[in-house]
């Protein structure tokens, strides 16, 4: 079990409920964000690498990526500076595939490892795709977070779960991220499918839009990750909103 | 020559959607089902003699098929050799495109679906599945880069007009890879009654091999009728290469025999010439990316060719020798634009006039040969660019004084 689960499964099993923020690596303020988020209760940070063609994502994380992509942000730059953050929670990365295949996969994840990353989330790589990655991860001791979808059928949950390692990422919609009015109820549903088959960490991502949509997931799900909600605040009001969202987030996860 | 008269080549796939070490499946875990789904409906469809005859019949009745073989005496006299066009430019639509699209939304209304999205570049696969879905009576919604939503204003008229919805896409380049990643984003969000009506053969498996599958009429059709005319193949087949299925299509009647098979990519956007391997769009192909794995936009006169990708199964025909991918410049392009109208009376449009940039640049060593070119559409979208890039008074001067 890698440090990331390890950490995870701790504060679940605790009776703690897991927040996991995301923050564009390279957009200007970001380390700050970091640090202002695990400062006011996440668990774990998703750091994005920018790629050219996030199909993923929506509106405001692709503003973000492309502001961080003008601004020269590369993947080298954003671990480098990673490495220095030392906030003493545990830190994945959010990036594409072609980042990885264009780097090596050997030589990518020693960044990562190098970086003091713990964790690694591809969107756009499958189970099908994820053998070469996940073997060279798996030697350098990089933990992949395999997203599960709602589409998946009940045969195929478990394959993706017994790939994964770290937490389950529950795709809580169909769509690409970014901010809705409610949380759908596919969220719920599929964060009860994981919880029924395995012992990881569930966190439910991609549509967890507000502090009260997270504490409905988090009725089922072990927590949430946010990304959309943050980055918004990160652009229109830099590190320090970012910091007061994540506390009152904290705050309506752990029923205060 | 490698690979010639091996019957592997124009196989399908592998099971995980590999020519050779390019294709695959490189899509979000939400849309896997999805391409499982299309895949085995697609094959499924392929051998149900039903299906078959439905798409054979609205081929012929609908899109005007068989297209014809037109020989370019005057053009070949010139350049020293025998030229041959199959002209996919007198489909209905203007371009081969209406092959792929008939054939996928005659799928999606098999598999129940009511929507089609669809990526365009120049708007041919646009207005191609614009039509389609009019003729099928379904719902459309077509993603179209900013920048070529400026260059081609008839053909977003055009869909419109066919009761589509033009989305502009506003994001990176704002070209034909912006408008596929949109497309992909639609998707994901709609998947359940909707169909990703890719325009080319390219994206995840099973795409490249469905689209190339559609367009196999192209290189059947034309094989039949250069034997007629000529008593053989002919020695060189060309086509244009953006994401490949022009070329695909005509290359599949072919890439078994001696023919030397070329596929002309715009400079600004030779993925296989200035790329690497790379992943994008579901696929791993050649990709021209930076130093870090970004990918690069492609630049060229031509929105249909502006990709910075190309076919999977393309970049295994040049991988293994069996077709070449010479770069073209865009002012080859648009002088050889100008040679057809004048010398043949036919204007095509500029993603073909790569490959006839190509023919007239090596006619010194082409001297004698029989040339098949797929004029792969018409050239009525590009006048009015051309006008611009030319002069309005036409470029009387490329072919000399006495011209």
């Amino acid at each position: 079990m890698g440090p990331l689960e390890a950490h995870f499964r701790a504060a679940r099993d605790g009776g703690r409920k897991l927040l996991v923020p995301y923050v564009t690596g390279g957009y200007p303020g970001w380390q700050e964000a970091v640090r202002a988020a695990a400062a006011a209760g996440a668990d774990g940070i998703e750091i994005g690498i920018p790629f050219s063609d996030p199909v993923m994502d929506g509106p405001v994380i692709q503003q973000a990526s492309q502001a961080a992509l003008d601004a020269g942000a590369t993947p080298p730059a954003i671990l480098d500076a990673a490495a220095d953050l030392e906030v003493g929670i545990p830190l994945a990365v959010m990036t594409y595939y072609n980042l990885v295949h264009h780097d090596g996969h050997r030589r990518f994840a020693g960044r990562l490892v190098r970086a003091g990353i713990a964790g690694c989330i591809l969107p756009d790589l499958p189970l099908e795709e994820s053998g070469p990655w996940c073997e060279s991860a798996d030697h350098e001791g990089v933990e992949t977070i395999m997203l599960a979808a709602p589409t998946a059928p009940d045969e195929r949950l478990p394959r993706v779960v017994e790939r994964c390692r770290g937490f389950v990422y529950a795709v809580g919609l169909l769509g690409v991220t970014g901010e809705r009015t409610s949380l759908a109820a596919t969220a719920t549903e599929l964060a009860g499918r994981l919880k029924a088959i395995t012992e990881l960490p569930v966190l439910v991502g991609v549509g967890v839009s507000d502090a009260e949509q997270a504490r409905q997931a988090c009725r089922v799900a072990d927590g949430v990750v946010q990304g959309a909600s943050v980055v918004r605040r990160l652009m229109t009001g830099g590190p320090d909103a970012v910091g007061e969202y994540v506390a009152e987030v904290r705050a309506a996860i752990d029923g205060r | 020559m490698r690979g010639v008269r091996d019957r592997s080549l124009l196989a399908e796939p592998s099971s995980t959607g590999r020519f050779g070490e390019f294709g695959g499946r490189f899509v979000p875990e939400t849309l896997v089902p999805a391409c499982q789904e299309l895949e085995a409906a697609f094959r499924a469809a392929w051998a149900d003699p039903v299906f078959r005859g439905e798409l054979d019949a609205v081929l012929r009745d609908y899109a005007g098929r068989p297209s014809i073989l037109t020989e370019c005496h005057n053009l070949g006299a010139e350049l020293g050799l025998r030229l041959l066009l199959k002209r996919e430019d007198l489909n209905h639509t203007g371009s081969h495109k209406i092959n792929n699209v008939l054939g996928q939304a005659l799928l999606a209304k098999r598999m129940g679906k009511t929507r089609l999205v669809a990526e365009t570049g120049a708007g041919q696969h646009g207005v191609a599945a614009a039509t389609a879905a009019a003729l099928m009576g379904m719902e459309c919604r077509v993603y179209m880069g900013a920048v070529d939503v400026e260059r081609q204003a008839l053909n977003v008229f055009r869909m419109r007009l066919l009761g589509a919805t033009v989305e502009q896409v506003e994001s990176g380049s704002r070209t034909l890879k912006d408008a596929v990643n949109e497309a992909m984003r639609d998707w994901v969000a709609t998947v359940a009654d909707t169909h990703y009506c890719l325009g080319s053969v390219m994206g995840p498996h099973p795409y490249p091999w469905m689209v190339r599958q559609f367009h196999l009429v192209v290189g059947t059709e034309a094989r039949g009728q250069v034997e007629a005319l000529t008593g053989g193949p002919p020695d060189v087949v060309v086509a244009c290469v953006g994401g490949g299925s022009n070329a695909m299509g005509i290359f599949s009647g072919f890439v078994d025999g001696p023919a030397r098979l070329v596929g002309a990519e715009p400079s600004g956007g030779a993925a296989v010439g200035r790329g690497v391997p790379g992943v994008v769009h579901g696929m791993r192909s050649y990709l021209m990316q930076d130093e870090h794995g970004q990918v690069e936009e492609a630049h060229s006169v031509s929105a249909g060719l502006d990709y910075p990708g190309v076919g999977p199964e393309h970049a295994y025909l040049a991988s293994i020798g069996r077709a070449e991918y010479p770069p073209v410049a865009d002012a080859e392009v648009l002088d050889a634009f100008q040679l057809l109208a004048r010398t043949e009376g036919i204007l095509c449009a500029f993603e073909p006039a790569h490959g006839l940039a190509w023919v007239v640049r090596e006619a010194p060593n082409l001297r004698g040969q029989t040339v098949l070119l797929c004029l792969s559409g018409r050239g009525d979208k590009d006048v009015a660019q051309a006008m611009d890039l030319i002069g309005p008074e036409g470029g009387r001067d490329i072919l000399g004084p006495d011209a």
